[in-house]
């Protein structure tokens, strides 16, 4: 019966396997500020650094629930359950060679040291609460380009962090960004010099192995002015029947005229609650971009942000969410045009079968000061089958006259002629399925490099599979 | 009918959907080589019999039988039935946004043809001469399945996997429709090419004499209320735009 529930609830799940857990230090579950010092010790923070982690902490105790997303979903989390610090590995390796053999072993299962070869700048590897392995192009860190993990770079590099650490997501903005200021561990900490573009993406890759684990990395990216990256995530789970957290922050700063592309594949198993919070600041001509692809999780709840502060600065939010059996994704988008001739642009796109529910949640406002924004949001939700649901909530706030706005939105159901259609010509309902999934998904998917779009779609029909009754 | 086996061979065959009955009793061969056409009024049940043949779930079939090449079809699902050989040009060509023309053929291709026949050279030379002869542009591979089409270019591109899918029998549902007299002449060339001489078989259904003068059936049958009420030539073509159906409508009884 446990095993027949296991196998239930891992489906068609890929990447649901764990290896033994193995743990150098390893909190007690439940949080207090005793927990918050001592993850901070540990980490042999400055002083500074220990006070907003103690600060947040206290902010998170004391803050509601959020009142939209799924309620219900949030209300199930048991903070208590949550081991909010593990550590398996005692160093940040440079080579793949150094890090512990299984956990070694896991990441080569997911193909991560053969994408670093082929077609990364960087790549780091978190393994529950740590980095361990970290590894950058030497040609880019002789050009000045700082990419580390953010235990690393606050060692390394501690006036830059605590110049815009929480400066773009305050701890104080929602009760999960209070928490991951409070216990964060790991991300990614990267400065691109001014005039640098990184060609190729680095990547950072998140693995949670452990039970009842919460993974709460930070990241923090600073593109100096001109300069440009792309910066890629990938995240997976094992499949367990208790719930696990992952609650990340993280805050990019583009400055004049640079260019930053934040390109998440998230694929967590069915027992992650999934909370974060993503934000960026857009200064004068600058971009950012945030491609983000959520499948799998148990509720996310994600809303990728950009504040265009400087004139002339765009901001593009791609999304892509796939809720299946007893799965909420509660995506989408904010952005604030504070400045003139500021330009946006969301697409979300949102499937939902086998009974789950898939939202978009969006927020675009125009400050009366803003001359001349434009903005474009389109969001397109499809329906599989008829238990499964999709909901709209887009808002905007217009305050200036001048601004040019285009919302779009369909909800479309796929339909038996056109399965029957893609069946004649020799494809089994299940293929026909993911055919027309991917197709859904198709402005999402050429945004991304090749390899990640080809992971995309094998990925989808992977869900497609065995799921036709 | 005994020196070769019917490449599509019915019988008695009664079609009902959602428990209303639209076809009653139908009996059809086609042998090897040989062109059939079915002519009939609005509703009178032609697309539900090409549904029917390639399988479309909603299609309740109540009693009789279908036989590609002697084999039984009714077991099998639309996918395998393409694999078997059946073809079905659709009068209504649905759209897939986002799939790509040209991945789409290959996949298709490689799903009824074999993955050999959709690599290298050979794959992209047979889909070269075959996007020549319909006339459609090979800045469509990159565009999506149907999407914003014209009504004409639907139908080029279903004569376009016709000729790459090779079937072994080919149904045309009004697919002359909505063709300009070039694409009547590039349909027809295309299904003479692809039948006549060989040991394939096709249904065309059509409404106009047009698309027969070119292909010339070996058999024209008249469909009205689920049934054929006469079979006969070509020249049963043009009588039939001369005259309309109401002739063959009080037989409708009798006939069977
Ligand atoms: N779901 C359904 N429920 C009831 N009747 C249906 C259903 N689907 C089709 N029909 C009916 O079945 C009959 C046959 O339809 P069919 O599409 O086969 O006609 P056709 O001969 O192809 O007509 P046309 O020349 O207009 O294409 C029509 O009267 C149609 O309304
Ligand atoms: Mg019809």
């Amino acid at each position: 019966m446990a095993m027949e529930e296991a196998r239930e609830a891992v489906g068609d799940y890929k990447e649901g396997w764990h290896d033994p857990e193995h743990s150098t230090i390893r909190f007690d579950s439940g949080l207090s500020e005793e927990v918050v010092r001592k993850i901070s010790k540990i980490k042999n923070e400055p002083e500074w650094m220990t006070e907003v982690r103690v600060k947040a902490y206290h902010h998170f105790v004391n803050r509601p629930m959020p009142g939209f997303g799924d309620r219900e979903a949030l209300e199930g989390i048991d903070f208590d359950k949550v081991c909010y610090y593990l550590r398996s590995s005692d160093a940040t390796e440079k080579d793949w060679g150094d890090v512990p053999e299984d956990i070694r072993n896991t990441f080569d299962r997911l193909g991560i040291p053969e994408a670093e070869q082929k077609w990364l700048s960087g790549v780091t590897a978190q393994y529950e609460s740590e980095a361990v392995y970290h590894s950058i192009r030497e040609d880019l860190e002789s050009q000045g380009v700082i990419f580390l993990d953010m235990d690393s770079g606050l060692r390394e590099h501690p006036e830059l962090v605590k110049k815009y650490f929480c400066s773009v997501v305050p701890y104080q903005d929602n009760k999960f960004s209070a928490l991951n200021t409070a216990v964060w561990s790991g991300g990614s900490f990267i400065y691109v010099p001014k005039g640098v573009s990184v060609e190729m993406p680095v990547q950072a890759y998140f693995r949670i192995n452990a039970k009842n684990m919460g993974q709460f990395e930070r990241t923090l990216i600073v593109a100096d002015e001109g300069s440009s990256i792309h910066y890629v995530e990938g995240c997976t789970a094992p499949t367990y029947s208790t719930d696990s957290l992952h609650s990340a922050v993280v805050e990019l700063i583009a400055h004049e005229g640079a260019h930053i592309r934040y390109s998440t594949i998230q694929n967590w198993s069915a027992n992650v609650y999934n909370l974060v919070t993503k934000r960026g600041i857009a200064h004068k001509d600058a971009t950012i971009e945030w491609i983000d692809g959520n499948i799998g999780s148990k509720l996310t709840m994600k809303y990728p942000a950009v504040i265009l502060k400087g004139e002339g600065s765009h901001a593009e939010v791609i999304s892509v969410a796939y809720a299946g059996k007893g799965q909420h994704q509660d995506a989408g988008a904010k952005i604030h045009h504070l400045a003139s001739n500021t330009t946006s642009k969301i697409l979300s796109k949102s499937i939902s079968k086998d009974g789950g529910r898939g939202s978009y949640r969006g927020m675009v406002t125009v400050s009366p000061k803003a001359e001349n924004c434009k903005l474009n949001v389109v969001c397109d939700a499809l329906i599989l089958d008829d238990g499964s649901q999709t909901d709209t909530y887009p808002t905007m706030e217009v305050a200036n006259p001048s601004a040019r706005c285009e919302h779009e939105a369909s909800v479309s159901k796929v339909s038996d002629d056109q399965v029957f259609y893609l069946m004649s010509r020799g494809h089994s309902e299940e293929e026909a399925l993911a055919m027309i999934v991917n197709g859904f998904f198709e402005p999402f998917t050429r945004e991304l490099p090749m390899e990640y779009a080809v992971e995309l779609n094998k990925l989808m029909a992977l869900e497609m599979e065995g799921s036709i009754g | 009918m005994s020196d070769k086996t019917p490449v599509l061979s019915i019988e008695g065959l009664h079609v009902g959907i959602d428990g209303n009955p639209i076809l009653h009793g139908i009996d059809l061969k086609i042998k090897p080589g040989e062109i059939h056409a079915i002519m009939g009024r609005n509703g009178s049940g032609k697309t539900t019999a090409a549904s029917t043949i390639m399988g479309h779930p909603d299609y309740e079939v109540e009693s009789g039988s279908i036989e590609l090449n002697g084999a039984d079809l009714l077991e099998l699902e639309a996918w395998e039935r393409a694999r078997k050989g059946v073809f079905l040009s659709f009068q209504y060509p649905q759209s897939v946004p986002g799939l790509q023309v040209g991945h789409f053929l290959r996949k298709s291709v490689a799903a009824i043809c074999g993955d050999e026949a959709a690599k290298g050279a050979p794959f992209r030379n047979a889909l070269k001469s075959a996007m020549e002869e319909v006339s459609i542009p090979r800045s469509f591979l990159s565009r999506y399945v149907n999407d914003g089409f014209s009504g004409g270019e639907k139908k080029r591109f279903e004569i376009l996997q016709l000729m790459l899918l090779k079937p072994k029998l080919a149904i045309l549902d009004e697919t002359d429709s909505g063709l300009d007299i070039d694409g009547i002449r590039v349909v027809s060339r295309g299904i003479n090419a692809a039948i006549r001489g060989s040991d394939s078989g096709a249904l065309i259904i059509t409404h106009y004499s047009r698309i027969l003068e070119h292909v010339k059936p070996d058999y024209v049958h008249v469909l009205i209320k689920g049934k054929i009420v006469k079979s006969g030539g070509p020249e049963l073509a043009l009588e039939l735009e001369e005259r309309g159906y109401e002739w063959l409508e009080s037989g409708t009884t009798e006939d069977d």
